[in-house]
């Protein structure tokens, strides 16, 4: 019985997320899309940051991989069910090759070389204009039918989006519940006990940070057939910043964290129209205020707040018993 | 062969001033931990201040001396106790998103309320040429060159020569035993994080002439620091100084020989390689593995 | 029968300093040995050497007959070796029982099994006896690192026996542990000792624990063995009274 209120809750969240576009503009429904998008984008870096504990800046680039991937494929037509598992596992193939080299050494050297990546990405995809189209970017990339259900207008494209992003979030369960994301966990709190243990740290960081590229893959899958024209312009490092940003103001570690932390990025945007050119200094210097007091994110602060309510309440009940006694 | 001799004399002068903003990474490191990864902007910055101080009427003189002054005291004193010092209790990796976020803040604030556009900046030294073996070398590169070089040796020999110097080295090396020592461990690494500023800015005013005032210049700078600060080896200045200079020089060859679209290439390159084949750098020694 | 540890003139330095001098020991099937030494005895060294954290300058080690030389950490403990660390090394932001649980699960399955299988490898009832047998019951679901300074260092001695390795290093398992603690502490370890035949090797500065706990103890200083036998017989040996009261 304990648990039925859980349920209940997932149940609610789901129906809110079919509920959702019913009646709302193309507009809207385009910016839930890409929410969506980047909640699967962020939950993979979730992964190699929040639980593995590595600083991955090539986000961006991976979902462009898996975007030019994605849109080349279908434009020169196969069929999108084809193309998505070939993005993911072009990213995590090149999450390996790109990780292999730089988790041997130590510092946060990931950082730097996937740094670096981002940048020869964005710089291949401009140049080689006879494979990307250069500047210029691919167009028109078609939207996938399934068996007769076209997504071509927005609200059916949400539904697609939405069983991706659902799959992608019970993977990403699966993955954090299994003995794997244990050993995630226990690489991030204490590499060296881990090892200490049997467990193959290396080993380990290499294969998250591989996954969550993957995700990003997928992510890209996704996003090529929404916008349906790419360039190389959205895969640049500002945008593997934004989607670290994602992840770190939610909540690194937590499991909603990324869904948190996309909604702010993707929608407070919209929300915060009218400070115009403003919105990026006001969320920058929000961040650091917010990585100053709570280094966990809103949702380490939430449950910050809430401990202290709890210890509060703790302490009235030992109140009790001493006048009992 | 005098086409050679520009293109490696005029990528060493870039090249000495790369070495600045990665010096100033690298003591950061040493001294506490902190992977700045708004070491770019830090450079960026500085000659906004001295446009800023022109516009209001200041000599050119007078504005450098501004922009060092509010370098060292922003991007020094308020960087380490507003930002880092609240932070490091929280280990390496929020510090990391912190520095994130304010390279963001300062390239996003210089681009709202000063221009989105390059603005030009005054040359510091004159623009002319001179030739030496039939190659045409400007005299500005030169003098990049000397004031690099004239820095970095400062600052060698403050830290081992004086006895503050060799305090901070001691910091930087082994907190702990430097604490026993008596050493005023906190004051040090506020030291560190004030030469960084001014490196930083000297960097600034020296390469900013070269390309415009522009708020996004950070970005490659920034990189190309990191980049100079690895391939030379991360626990040096030595090796800052290496890598700055070979990456300097780098860059110059490819965008002349190579291609210039893929000259962003060409260090991203050195770095991958270097962390594959020497990862402590050519100058590093090993530190042995974390894990 | 081969030793299960086997140590041999294993020779250490520090630039002019020779922290370990030709040392050599077996350590055999279920017995607890002490190392014990005044500070700067080359304890910490010698061990770090055995756990393949520094490579000794000559000498090897071999752990039931074979040489570990090389191994990384992970490799020595699949082969049987736990440890303990003498700073805290729990997990603190995982539960007493995932604690324990990351302890076995390397061990258990392969990395295809760890993914698709059970959530808990199949562990939850062992872990759950090691918890039982440490008293941790009440402690199960907590944060390890909500728990006391004590309470953690169970914790830790718990984790280090869950994958049932046939030797075990303690380092300083004692140290800052209050008394009441200790007493459980070392009778938990006497008793998993006894009923389990694993064998220990404790480095520790609290004498009466070491003495208390240990059937055999070898005293280290200045980088050799000076003193070697049963509690008793170390207590009375001259040369190690001298090394402790120093001259």
């Amino acid at each position: 019985m304990t648990a039925s209120p859980k349920y209940l809750l997932y149940i609610a969240m789901l129906v809110a997320l079919v509920l959702a576009p019913l009646g709302q503009g193309n507009y809207i429904v385009y910016v839930l899309c890409s929410w969506l998008i980047f909640s699967v984008a962020a939950m993979g870096l979730n992964l190699t940051l929040g639980y593995a504990g590595q600083v991955s800046l090539a986000q961006a680039a991976f979902m462009g991989i898996g975007a030019y991937i994605t849109a080349l494929m279908t434009m020169a037509g196969y069929h999108w069910l084809l193309a998505m598992p070939f993005a993911i596992l072009s990213c995590f193939g090149i999450g390996l090759i790109l990780g292999y080299p730089a988790l041997r050494v130590q510092h946060h050297f990931l950082a730097f070389v996937t740094l670096a990546f981002n940048t020869l990405v964005f710089l291949v995809l401009r140049n080689e204009e006879w494979l990307t189209g250069g500047s210029f970017g691919l167009v028109p990339i078609p939207r996938p039918d399934f068996f007769g259900f076209s997504t071509f207008k927005q609200v059916p494209f949400y539904y697609f989006a939405l069983v991706c992003f659902l799959l992608a979030a019970g993977a990403m369960a699966w993955i954090v519940r299994s003995p794997w994301g244990r050993a995630f966990k226990a690489l991030r709190e204490n590499p060296i006990r881990a090892n200490s243990l049997g467990l193959n740290t290396r080993l380990m960081t290499l294969l998250a940070f591989a996954i969550g590229s993957g995700f990003a893959g997928l992510a890209g899958a996704m996003m090529a057939p929404l916008v349906q024209f790419i360039e190389p312009g959205s895969f640049t490092l500002i945008h593997s910043l934004k989607i670290l940003l994602m992840v770190v103001v939610g909540g690194s570690g937590f499991y909603y964290g990324p869904f948190l932390g996309a909604a702010i990025v993707v929608l407070l945007p919209e929300l915060l129209r009218f400070t115009e050119g403003y919105y990026l200094i006001i969320y920058a210097a929000f961040v650091l205020v917010l990585m100053v007091f709570s280094p966990n994110g809103l949702i380490g602060l939430w449950q910050k707040l809430m401990d202290r309510f709890r210890t509060q309440q703790v302490e009235r009940s030992d109140l009790k018993d001493g006048a009992q006694l | 062969m005098s086409e050679f001799i520009q293109i490696i004399v005029s990528g060493l002068s870039a090249g000495s001033i790369y070495a600045l903003a990665a010096v100033g990474f690298t003591l950061l490191w040493q001294a506490s931990q902190t992977i700045n990864f708004a070491q770019g902007e830090f450079v960026m910055l500085p000659a906004f201040f001295v446009l800023g101080a022109m516009g209001l009427g200041a000599p050119m003189w007078l504005a450098i001396a501004v922009a060092l002054g509010l370098s060292v005291l922003l991007l020094g004193a308020a960087f380490k106790k507003l930002i880092v010092e609240p932070m490091l209790p929280h280990g390496t990796l929020p510090l990391i998103i912190a520095t994130i976020a304010l390279g963001l803040l300062m390239k996003e604030s210089v681009k709202e309320f000063y221009s989105a556009q390059g603005q030009p900046f005054p040359p510091i030294f004159p623009t002319e040429v001179v030739r030496v073996f039939g190659a045409a070398i400007s005299v500005a590169d030169i003098m990049n060159l000397a004031v690099s070089f004239a820095a970095i040796l400062t600052l060698q020999l403050f830290l081992q020569r004086t006895r503050t110097g060799r305090c901070m080295q001691a910091t930087a090396q082994n907190r702990g035993v430097a604490e026993i020592l008596g050493v005023n461990v906190k004051r040090m690494v506020m030291y560190t994080f004030l030469i960084n500023a001014a490196l930083a800015a000297i960097a600034s005013i020296l390469i900013t002439p070269i390309y415009l005032a522009k708020f996004s210049n950070g970005e490659t700078l920034g990189l190309v620091a990191f980049i100079a600060a690895i391939v030379g080896g991360f626990n040096q200045i030595r090796g800052a100084l290496v890598g700055g200079l070979l990456i300097g020089v780098i860059d110059n060859l490819s965008a002349f020989y190579v291609s210039s679209e893929y000259r962003a290439a060409a260090p991203l390159i050195l770095l991958i390689v270097i962390i594959m084949v020497r990862p402590q750098g050519i100058m590093g020694t090993s530190e042995g593995r974390t894990v | 029968m081969t030793p299960v540890l086997s140590v041999r003139n294993i020779s250490k330095s520090f630039g002019a300093i020779k922290a370990v001098n030709n040392v050599s020991f077996d350590v055999h099937d279920g017995e607890v040995l002490g190392l014990i030494g005044p500070n700067g005895s080359g304890k910490s060294t010698l061990f770090n050497c055995i756990l393949g954290q520094s490579t000794p300058n000559s000498g090897e080690v071999l752990f039931k007959g074979d040489s570990v030389a090389g191994k990384e950490a992970h490799e020595l403990n699949k082969r049987g070796i736990g440890r303990t660390f003498q700073q805290l090394s729990v997990f603190p932001q995982m539960s007493v029982i995932d604690n324990i649980i990351m302890a076995g699960q390397e061990h258990h399955g392969t990395m295809l099994s760890r993914l698709m299988g059970a959530p808990d490898a199949g562990l939850t009832e062992e872990a759950e006896q090691l918890i039982s047998f440490f008293r941790l019951d009440h402690l199960r679901d907590q944060m390890a690192g909500s728990l006391s300074y004590g309470q953690q260092k169970l914790v830790d001695a718990a984790v280090a026996f869950m994958s049932g390795p046939g030797l075990v290093l303690l380092d300083e398992p004692a140290g800052g542990v209050n008394l009441t603690m200790l007493e459980h502490l070392k009778e938990r370890l006497q008793t998993y000792n006894r009923e389990h035949g694993s064998t220990f090797v404790v480095i520790e500065h609290n004498m009466e624990f070491v003495m208390s706990l240990c059937s055999r103890i070898i005293v280290l200083a200045e980088g050799v063995i000076i003193a070697e036998g049963s509690p008793d017989e170390v207590k009375s040996n001259q040369r190690v009274i001298d090394a402790y009261l120093g001259d």
